[in-house]
């Protein structure tokens, strides 16, 4: 085991509470180079917060976030809570975990083809027009390519997220961080969503997926974590931990779907 | 009353020489009230408590007192102070038109300031979080994401702003500034033509809030085509470009 592959991601012992809420106790997971990981949990198990920790979109009180071999750097405050050490460093990893988010969260004033480019431009300084070519490449992968100059307000919801994943794409990531992706979508738009992203798993990508899709969670991902009052209750392949889990809390869950 | 077409003709010639008073009025106060108002606003809402006490302060007394009253005392009350007499300010707050100008710009930036803010609070914060999940931050943040949703939202609100900043530059007359307004009343008092000379002006002020409408109308319009019909749908398009109503 002396040269194991450093996992692209690798997260230790998060903490988080909001206020006396203790959301997050201690959870730790490590997703090595082309894992799909889907992590399930009933609304308030902390998952968002979780996801949301890895990218440091909400400040983990306690633990270690490793990206690509790549710590980062935390230091405590006056009050003595922990935050960034460097605000340079956060941005960069960010640049490299891409996120799609519940609600889109296109840019509303910008067409879809200029929601694709502008991180590529803009944060990693990259020419614009190799940036709009691969674009266009990343659209027409999505299906999108007819509507790239369209502004978000004119599409689907279906359609929004599959630009949203699209703008992700565009970031070239190391991984890529999906919150409840179709959980904010008709449920005739929530296919064309899985579609795509079944063919990202298919591809290699390395991908967290918090999600309450069973048959993705089940068919697509290579493993399973579900997260219950804050901690990780089951974990495993979803070939074993849908049969037989060990877990009660994990069967009554799943029982629900 | 008839229509003494000769007088109209000359006394529209008089006022519109007067236009450029009202328009230098107008261009100065405005942006340097725009300059006063980026700094209120910044104390506002990322300054400190101290900061944030000062701009809440300034715009209470700004936007709760009479631009007149603010005017005269800048242009009459300051002036009775020796040490403002002898200051290097003096060669500005001796001469009307910057007196006018800064007291229309002071007042201004309370209300623009207002705006600005607005418009920060109405840039949806899952769109300040896609921008930040994606790797920018401080300047970039802002000036990418944050500020051209800002202005797209403030546009209507600052229209309106600007518009009763024309007709505010009026008052600059009771400070012996000679633009429209004043230059109507010197001919009232020579003429006694009251309705006419009036009436006229009134003309000429809706003539230049007119332009400046269509003016922000079309930079409303160009700013907005994401909040328009979709491209396909374009045909029952009544409502487009339409600000106000």
């Amino acid at each position: 085991m002396a040269d194991a592959p450093v996992p692209a991601i690798s997260v230790r012992n998060i903490h988080k509470s909001f206020g006396q809420h203790e959301v997050l106790r201690g959870i730790s997971l490590d997703a090595q180079d082309g894992d799909v990981i889907s992590i399930l949990g009933a609304s308030g198990s902390g998952k968002s917060t979780f996801l949301r920790c890895i990218n440091l979109l909400e400040t983990p009180d306690e633990g270690e976030i490793t990206v690509a071999g790549e710590t980062i750097a935390m230091k405590r405050n006056r009050a003595g809570s922990l935050v960034p050490a460097d605000r340079k460093q956060v941005d960069r990893i960010r640049s490299e975990l891409a996120m799609v988010f519940q609600s889109f969260n296109l840019w509303s004033h910008m067409t879809v083809l200029q929601n694709l480019i502008e991180g590529p431009v803009h944060v990693l300084k990259r020419p614009k027009a190799e940036c709009i070519a691969e674009a266009e490449a990343l659209l027409e992968k999505v299906g999108l390519a007819e509507r790239r100059n369209y502004y978000p307000a004119h599409l689907s919801g279906g359609q929004q997220q599959r630009a949203a994943i699209a703008r992700a794409l565009a970031m070239q990531p190391k991984a890529l961080l999906f919150d409840e992706p179709t959980s904010a979508l008709d449920p005739e738009l929530v296919g064309e969503v899985l579609k795509v992203m079944r063919s990202l798993a298919e591809e290699g990508r390395t991908m967290l997926v918090m999600t309450h899709e069973m048959a993705f969670a089940r068919n697509v991902s290579d493993r399973v974590l579900f997260l219950h009052e804050g901690v990780v209750e089951a974990d495993g392949a979803p070939e074993d931990i849908f049969t037989n889990s060990e877990s009660e809390r994990f069967r009554q869950f799943i029982g629900n779907f | 009353m008839d229509f003494d077409v000769a007088f109209l003709l000359s006394t529209f010639v008089k006022l519109v020489a007067a236009v450029p008073m009202t328009l230098g009025l107008f261009a100065c106060s405005v942006s340097l009230g725009a300059v006063f108002a980026l700094g209120i606003t910044y104390c506002r809402v990322s300054g400190g408590p101290l900061l944030s006490v000062f701009a809440r302060a300034y715009v209470f007394v700004f936007r709760g007192s009479p631009l007149l009253i603010q005017m005269f005392l800048i242009y009459y009350g300051l002036g009775q102070f020796p040490a403002v007499r002898h200051s290097l300010f003096w060669p500005v707050l001796r001469d009307p038109f910057s007196c006018a100008v800064l007291a229309l710009a002071l007042c201004t930036a309370g209300y623009q300031a207002e705006i600005m803010r607005g418009g920060l609070q109405a840039v949806p914060s899952r769109e300040i979080e896609a921008g930040r999940a994606a790797g920018m931050s401080g300047l970039l943040l802002f000036r990418r994401i944050i500020a051209p949703i800002a202005i797209r939202q403030a546009l209507p609100a600052y229209s309106t702003e600007i518009i009763l900043m024309v007709k505010s530059t009026a008052l600059a007359s009771l400070v012996t500034v000679w633009e429209v307004t004043g230059t109507a009343q010197r001919l009232i008092s020579q003429t006694y033509r009251t309705m006419e000379v009036f009436l006229v002006a009134t003309l000429i002020y809706l003539l230049i809030n007119f332009i400046i409408v269509r003016l922000m109308a079309l930079v409303e319009y160009r700013l907005s085509p994401h909040l328009r019909e979709r491209p396909v749908s374009a045909s029952n398009g009544g409502r487009q470009g339409e600000v106000h109503g």
